[in-house]
C-alpha cells in the first residue's frame, strides 16, 4: 500500500511543472528552451511551407487534422506492405497481409495500438521505425493538438480562431515529445533496454540448448510508446517482457511517461481558462472598483480553479479503480488455492515477479485510465474483478485519458452534469461562463452515446456470429469479457487486450479497425464542434442563479454522474461477464 | 471561391510535406540518434546486456531461460519455454519437452482464472515438483514458482521459491547447501529504495555461478 501511495504522490509532484511547461507551449508563451526550438521549428515550417500566422476555425482545423492523418495512413500502409525489402530487415520479416495491415495502420494512427501481430516476428525494423515510431509521435501530437484547440475554444478569447493545426502538430513534437523521448530513452537504455540495429541473437546456453533473444531499436519505440500514450509494444508481450521493461525503475519511468502529459493537459486547461477570467476581471474591475477579490488557494493557483475540479474528479475515479484492482488481485485465485497452490502472494499468473501485485495493479489501472494500452502483466489472466476495473475505465474513457482525449470527454460529462443539476435545482445551465443550450446538449449527448454504441453493438455482432465466436479462447463467462474488452479497448483507443483472443482474422481485423476509426475521429470532430459553438456565444454575467463548477462539491457530482451513466449503460453486460465469473469462482 | 480552392490546395500540400518531414524526423532521425547515443554511453546495455561465460555469450542478463537439470535453479513455467530450444541434426527445432519450436515469441497462454486448463496445468506441475523435491511440503511452494509470467521470459523468481529448491540442487550438484544459499544471496536484489517492486532472484545468474562452482563451465 505504501508503495502505491508514494507512486501516486510522486506523480502529483511531477505533473505540475510539466503542466506549466505544456501550458506555455499551448498558449504560445516564452519557455527557457525557445532559442533552440524556435530554430528547429523554423526549418520544419519552411520546408513544409507552413504559414504560422494563419489561424483556423474549428472546421478547417478538423479538416486539416483528418487530411493529414489520411496522408499518414496511406504512407504507413505502403511501408507495411513492402516491409520485406532488404532495408533494416536483419530478421528477414515478410510483407504484412492486407486486412492485418489495414487494422495495424488504423490502430496506430488513431493512437490505439491494438496489435493483432507480434512485433518480434511480424515487423521489420524499417516498419518499426517508419510506421510504428513515426505514428506514435504524430498520432499523439494530433490528439494533443485537437485538445489544445478545444481548450482554446472553451477559453474563448476569439470568436473563431482555434489556432493553426500544422504549427501545433510540429510544436508538440519538437518541444514536448522529442526532447522528453531522448532523455527518457537514454534512461531506459541505461537500465538495460536494448537499442541497436542488429538482428535477433542466438546463443548457446549452459545447458547445451539454444536460445533466441530479441534485439533492435527497442528503447526509441519504448519511450514514445508511453510518452504518447500509444501502448503498442516492440515485442508481442509488450512491457511485461524484461526486454522492454527490465527493472522496477524502467517500470516507473514508463508509468510516469504515460501519466505526465494527460495530467498536464488538465493543468493547461485550468490555466488557460483562468487567463481568460483574469482578462475579463481586469476589464470589469474598472467598472466595479473597490470590490475585494477572494485570494486563490494553492491548488487553485497550481491547477486553475476549473482545472482543479476536473483533475479532482479524475483523481477520485482513478484511486477508487486502483484500490479495487489491487484488492482483487491480492485475494489470489480460489481455483488454484483449491488445487493446492498457496495464494499468499496474490494472483501471480500472468504477472512478473519483479513487479508483484502492487506495481502490476498500478500499471494496469494507469494504462487503461490514460488510454495507453501498454501492459506489464497479462490482463486476460487478471482476476474477474481485477480485470473488470480496467475494462470499466476504458468504457468510461474519462479518467485522465490519453493525449488530451480524456479531458475532452470529461468536459462532455461536465456539461452533462451542469445540465442535469440545472434541471434538478432550477438553475440556468452554464459552463465556463457560457450558456449551455440545445445545440451543445445534442452534440454532447451524441458524443457520449457513440462510445457505448460502438462497444455494445460490435460485441453483440461478435457473439452473434460464428466468425466472432471463433476468436474466444477462454470458456464460460470469461469469453464474453474477452470480446467486451477488445471492443472497449478499440473504441477508447486504448489498445491493450485480453490477449488470449485469437484476433488476427478478417472479422476481428475489420470490426476493431472500424471501432477504432469511429471512436477516434467522430469524437474529435464533435468535440471541436462543441468548442466552436461555445466560442461564438457571449459570456454571461456571473449571476446568483448559476451553478458554480469550481467548488469542492462539483467534482463529486461529476464522479457520480460518470458512474451513474456507466451503470445505466454497461452494468447489464458487466454482470454477464466479469461479475458472473467472479461469483462462479468465489461462491 | 477561387481563394477557397487555393487555400484547400495549400492545405493538402502542407499535409503531404509535413507528413514526409515528420516521418523522416520521428521515424528515422530519432531512433538513429538514440541508437547512436546509446552505443556511445551504454554500449553493454544497448547491445542487449549479454553475459559471457566459457568465452561466449550464454545468456542475456534480463531474459530468463528454461532449466531442466536438477542441479540448476528452475524458472517459472512459460508457454514459450523462454525461446529455449534444441536443434536436431536434420535442422528441426523443438522445445525441450519435444513440441515444435515455432520461432521467437513471447507472452503466456492467457488462461482466465476460471479456465480449467489453468488448474490442470498447475496440478500437473505441482505433482511433478513434489516428486522431484521430496523435502518440500505442498503448502510451502510459493505462488510465483508454478504460475506463468506475463512475458514468458521472466528472469526472476522470489527468494522463497529459490530457497525451497536448495536441498534438491545440493543433492544433485554435490555442492554444500550453504554454498548454494550464498550464490542465491549474491544474486538477490532488494526493492528499489526499499519500497518499490519486489525482492527478486535472477535465475540465470545463479545457475551460471552454480555451473562454475561445479566446474561445468569456465568463468
Amino acid at each position: 500500500m505504501l508503495q502505491l501511495a508514494l507512486t501516486v504522490l510522486i506523480y502529483l509532484i511531477m505533473v505540475i511543472p510539466v503542466g506549466i511547461y505544456l501550458y506555455h507551449i499551448a498558449a504560445g508563451k516564452h519557455t527557457f528552451a525557445d532559442p533552440v526550438f524556435d530554430r528547429a521549428d523554423r526549418v520544419i515550417y519552411r520546408v513544409s511551407g507552413i504559414r504560422l500566422q494563419k489561424g483556423m476555425n474549428w472546421k478547417t482545423y478538423a479538416l486539416a487534422l483528418l487530411g493529414t492523418n489520411a496522408v499518414m495512413i496511406l504512407m504507413g500502409y505502403i511501408v507495411l506492405r513492402i516491409q520485406s525489402v532488404g532495408l533494416f530487415n536483419p530478421n528477414g520479416v515478410g510483407a504484412m497481409e492486407e486486412s492485418l495491415s489495414f487494422n495495424t495502420i488504423i490502430s496506430f494512427m488513431t493512437n490505439t495500438n491494438l496489435q493483432h501481430y507480434s512485433g518480434e516476428s511480424g515487423l521489420s525494423y524499417l516498419s518499426q521505425m517508419l510506421v510504428i515510431i513515426f505514428m506514435m509521435f504524430v498520432s499523439a501530437a494530433s490528439g494533443y493538438a485537437a485538445c489544445i484547440a478545444f481548450i482554446r475554444g472553451l477559453a474563448g478569447r476569439t470568436k473563431d480562431n482555434v489556432g493553426n493545426f500544422f504549427a501545433d502538430l510540429v510544436r508538440i513534437i519538437t518541444r514536448m515529445l522529442l526532447p522528453f523521448s531522448v532523455i527518457g530513452g537514454l534512461l531506459l537504455v541505461w537500465q538495460g533496454v536494448p537499442s541497436n540495429f542488429s538482428g535477433n541473437v542466438v546463443i548457446d546456453t549452459i545447458e547445451g540448448t539454444k536460445q533466441v533473444i530479441a534485439m533492435g531499436p527497442v528503447a526509441p519505440l519504448e519511450i514514445i510508446k508511453h510518452l504518447g500514450t500509444n501502448g503498442g509494444g516492440f515485442i508481442g508481450a509488450n512491457s511485461s517482457t524484461p526486454i522492454e521493461n527490465p527493472t522496477v525503475l524502467t517500470n516507473l519511468i514508463e508509468l510516469y511517461s504515460m501519466m505526465l502529459l494527460p495530467g498536464a493537459c488538465v493543468i493547461t486547461f485550468g490555466k488557460m481558462v483562468r487567463d481568460r477570467r483574469r482578462e475579463q476581471e481586469k476589464s470589469s474591475a474598472a467598472l466595479t472598483d473597490g470590490e475585494k477579490r477572494i485570494p486563490n488557494s494553492l491548488t487553485a493557483r497550481l491547477f486553475g480553479r476549473e482545472g482543479r475540479t476536473v483533475f479532482a474528479a479524475m483523481g477520485i475515479l482513478f484511486v477508487i479503480g486502483l484500490s479495487v484492482c489491487f484488492w482483487a488481485e491480492s485475494q489470489g485465485n480460489p481455483a488454484l488455492a483449491e488445487a493446492g497452490l498457496s495464494q499468499s502472494m496474490g494472483s501471480m499468473e500472468g504477472k512478473e515477479v519483479r513487479f508483484g501485485i502492487a506495481q502490476s495493479a498500478m500499471f494496469t489501472i494507469t494504462t487503461t485510465s490514460f488510454t495507453t494500452g501498454t501492459v506489464n502483466n497479462m490482463h486476460d489472466t487478471l482476476t474477474p474483478l481485477g480485470g473488470m476495473v480496467p475494462m470499466l475505465h476504458m468504457m468510461l474513457n474519462v479518467v485522465f485519458g490519453g493525449k488530451g482525449v480524456g479531458l475532452m470527454n470529461m468536459i462532455m460529462y461536465a456539461i452533462l452534469a451542469v445540465f442535469i443539476c440545472g434541471l434538478m435545482i432550477g438553475r440556468t445551465p452554464e459552463y465556463l461562463g457560457k450558456k449551455i443550450e440545445g445545440r451543445e446538449m445534442k452534440l454532447t449527448a451524441l458524443c457520449i452515446i457513440i462510445h457505448p454504441l460502438l462497444i455494445l453493438t460490435f460485441s453483440a455482432l461478435a457473439v452473434g456470429t460464428l466468425a466472432g465466436r471463433e476468436g474466444i479462447s477462454n470458456p464460460g463467462f470469461h469469453g464474453l469479457s474477452q470480446v467486451l474488452y477488445e471492443y472497449a479497448s478499440s473504441a477508447a483507443n486504448n489498445g491493450s487486450g485480453f490477449e488470449g483472443l485469437a484476433d488476427n482474422t478478417v472479422f476481428w481485423n475489420i470490426t476493431t479497425g472500424l471501432a477504432m476509426f469511429f471512436g477516434r475521429y467522430l469524437s474529435i470532430v464533435i468535440q471541436l464542434a462543441i468548442a466552436g459553438s461555445l466560442m461564438k456565444k457571449k459570456f454571461v454575467n456571473d449571476s446568483v442563479g448559476a451553478l458554480h463548477t469550481d467548488t469542492a462539491s462539483f467534482p463529486l457530482i461529476l464522479v457520480v454522474v460518470v458512474y451513474i451513466f456507466a451503470a445505466l449503460t454497461f452494468f447489464p453486460v458487466l454482470a454477464l461477464g466479469p461479475i458472473a465469473e467472479h461469483l462462479t469462482l468465489w461462491m | 471561391m477561387k481563394e477557397h480552392t487555393k487555400n484547400l490546395l495549400h492545405n493538402i500540400r502542407q499535409a503531404v510535406t509535413v507528413s514526409l518531414v515528420l516521418m523522416l524526423v520521428c521515424g528515422f532521425l530519432f531512433p538513429a540518434l538514440l541508437n547512436g547515443l546509446s552505443a556511445l554511453l551504454f554500449p553493454h546495455q544497448a547491445a542487449g546486456s549479454l553475459i559471457e561465460a566459457d568465452g561466449r555469450p550464454v545468456a542475456a542478463e534480463h531474459v530468463g531461460q528454461e532449466f531442466i537439470q536438477d542441479y540448476y535453479l528452475w524458472s517459472r513455467p512459460s508457454a514459450y519455454h523462454y525461446n529455449v530450444y534444441t536443434e536436431n541434426g536434420d535442422g528441426t527445432r523443438n522445445y525441450q519437452d519435444g513440441t515444435k519450436f515455432p520461432g521467437i515469441g513471447s507472452g503466456s497462454n492467457n488462461y482466465a482464472p476460471s479456465n480449467p486448463a489453468l488448474t490442470e496445468r498447475v496440478e500437473a506441475d505441482l505433482a511433478d515438483f513434489l516428486e522431484k523435491n521430496p523435502a518440500v511440503k505442498r503448502e510451502d511452494i510459493p505462488t510465483d514458482l508454478l504460475t506463468a509470467s506475463g512475458s514468458g521470459l521472466d528472469p526472476h523468481i522470489s527468494p522463497e521459491s529459490a530457497q525451497i529448491q536448495v536441498p534438491r540442487i545440493a543433492e544433485a550438484s554435490g555442492l554444500g547447501e550453504e554454498q548454494i544459499r550464498e550464490i542465491i544471496r549474491n544474486n538477490t536484489e532488494g526493492k528499489l529504495l526499499g519500497i518499490f517492486g519486489e525482492e527478486t532472484v535472477n535465475v540465470v545468474k545463479v545457475n551460471i555461478e552454480i555451473g562454475i562452482a561445479m566446474g561445468l563451465i569456465d568463468a
